[in-house]
């Protein structure tokens, strides 16, 4: 069986500027891959493949075996995003919101209501269910992207940051409840905090400047007596240095 | 079209979430009223017809329209919430007329709600109710195309003022194109463009409507123009949807 997640030769080029250039690998299910990189190099763009909100240049990825480009729809049916910075609709309510991702992935009725209240209940929003969400703290409106990214149980999740925003006990919740859903799913999360990747994840990819540099459990990362962070730093900046500013930007 | 149907209604709710819906329910229903009286000349033709009030609404929608759309794929944008509503299983299509359909709905309901001026002429005289009732699907179309042409435009940019700016001007081409003064000018310096002038004109259209003539070549051209600008809309939607 194929793995749940594979991302093949991956490349998106914006003119002139490669923001995310031959970029490959697998997930499985159980696995959950930090996906790690300085700011710019690339990890957004090529989650954003993987949903299929932006088209690559070349190469492809297919979420449960279905390729984001010949069948986009399959795809966002039996994958959860988390879109970076949460988006959600600020006039809504909390119940409104997710009512609203239910009946547009078809669920109807009872079995809709039970997927809402299961989403808010991981989520910790049964609180606030009727607030709009524009009057919720940061915290809260990660979690609110959470639940609609977890409301129809996909086998596959993409994160782009889950835990931005949040403080130490609501970072530590949303750990809590990935290293839960973790056996069951395959799961990338994307990242720059480094003690995340240690925490949930089974596998670190580190990309810089649009390609993957390095592909390895935290463990054989940080092996010989060095922390990730210095392993992080070596990676991203050592070797093929300076990325020009100007190209930097335009990502 | 369960898809469809979900994103409509969260739009449309979304209008009576916040004062959107209310201001230009009570501006269109002010302005259209008071007109209908003093410019209209409502009593003053002595006939018990809703012609001045259906002389209006093309020319009062070509301002309040395009503020329904502005903000349609606009705010989107800036929100980002585009990137979530497109990562949803939703195909592109769906979500362009959910949004549509939403915002067309809404314009029925601001119609609707002018029901006092047609009580109004079934107390004071004896109207043709059949003919009233085609200016009503009539002003209907006519919203719905510039509807289509505003929310198209709207896709293009993230700054709602912008949207507003250039709906309003494309309306206004589709509008005056069948006015006198464009007829008689075309027809003077370039003949050949008169007539395809008048045949694209949203105005020239709503006149049969308005006169009672509901005809196939009327619906047709409303509805090729309401999919045109719908299928631009998509287009526009995904070559910049990640902008």
């Amino acid at each position: 069986m194929p793995a749940l997640i594979e991302i093949e030769r991956l490349t998106k080029r914006f003119g002139s500027f490669t923001a995310v250039d031959d970029v490959s690998f697998t997930v499985d299910r159980g696995e959950v891959v930090g996906f790690l990189g300085p700011n710019g190099a690339g990890k957004s763009t090529t989650m954003k493949m993987l949903a299929g909100f932006v088209t690559p240049s070349a190469g492809t990825a297919r979420v449960c075996g279905h390729d984001v480009v010949d069948e986009p729809v399959a795809v966002k049916r039996c994958l959860g995003y988390l879109p970076e910075g949460a988006p959600t609709y600020p006039e809504m309510s909390v119940l409104g919101f997710l009512r609203f991702v239910a009946r547009v992935r078809g669920y109807r009725g009872s079995e809709a209501e039970d997927r809402v209240a299961r989403a808010m209940r991981l989520t910790s929003l049964e609180g606030v269910r009727l607030q709009p969400i524009e009057t919720l703290s940061k915290g809260f409106k990660r979690r609110v992207g959470l639940a609609q990214a977890l409301l129809h149980d996909p086998p596959a999740l993409v994160m782009d940051e889950p835990t931005d925003g949040l403080d130490p006990n609501q970072k530590h919740e949303v750990r809590e409840l990935i290293r839960a859903m973790a056996p069951e799913k395959a799961i990338v999360i994307s990242t720059h905090i480094l003690e995340e990747v240690d925490a949930v994840c089974t596998r670190a990819v580190i990309i810089a400047r649009g390609r993957v540099v390095v592909d390895a459990t935290p463990r054989a990362l940080e092996a010989p007596g060095r922390t990730l962070d210095e392993v992080f730093r070596e990676l991203t900046l050592g070797g093929a240095r300076a990325p020009e500013p100007a190209a930097a930007e335009a990502a | 079209m369960g898809a469809t149907l979900a994103v409509a209604r969260r739009e449309l709710a979304g209008y009576f979430a916040t004062p959107v819906a209310y201001v230009f329910i009570v501006i269109f229903l002010v302005l259209s009223g008071a007109l209908t009286f003093t410019a209209g000349g409502f009593f003053a033709r002595n006939q018990a017809d809703l012609q001045p009030f259906f002389n209006l609404v093309p020319w009062l929608f070509l301002f309040l329209v395009p503020a329904i759309t502005m903000r349609l794929w606009a705010e989107e944008r800036r929100l980002g919430t585009i990137e979530l509503l497109l990562t949803l299983p939703v195909a592109q299509w769906q979500a362009v007329l959910g949004k549509f359909l939403a915002a067309w709905a809404f314009c029925a309901i601001a119609l609707a709600l002018t029901f006092p001026l047609w009580i109004t002429v079934n107390v004071l005289g004896e109207p043709d109710n059949g003919v009233i009732l085609s200016g009503y699907a009539g002003c209907l179309l006519v919203a719905g195309a510039y509807l289509a042409v505003g929310a198209a435009l709207s896709a293009l940019t993230k700054n709602q003022v912008i949207a507003f700016v250039l709906a309003v001007a494309v309306c206004f081409v589709f509008a005056a194109a069948g006015t006198q003064v464009v007829t008689e000018f075309l027809s003077r310096r370039l003949p050949a463009l008169a007539e395809v002038a008048r045949q694209l004109s949203v105005t020239e259209r709503f006149g049969g409507f308005q006169r009672g003539v509901i005809a196939l070549r009327d619906i047709v051209f409303f509805a090729s123009f309401i999919g045109f600008w719908l299928f631009a809309n998509a287009v526009a939607v995904d070559h910049r949807k990640a902008d």
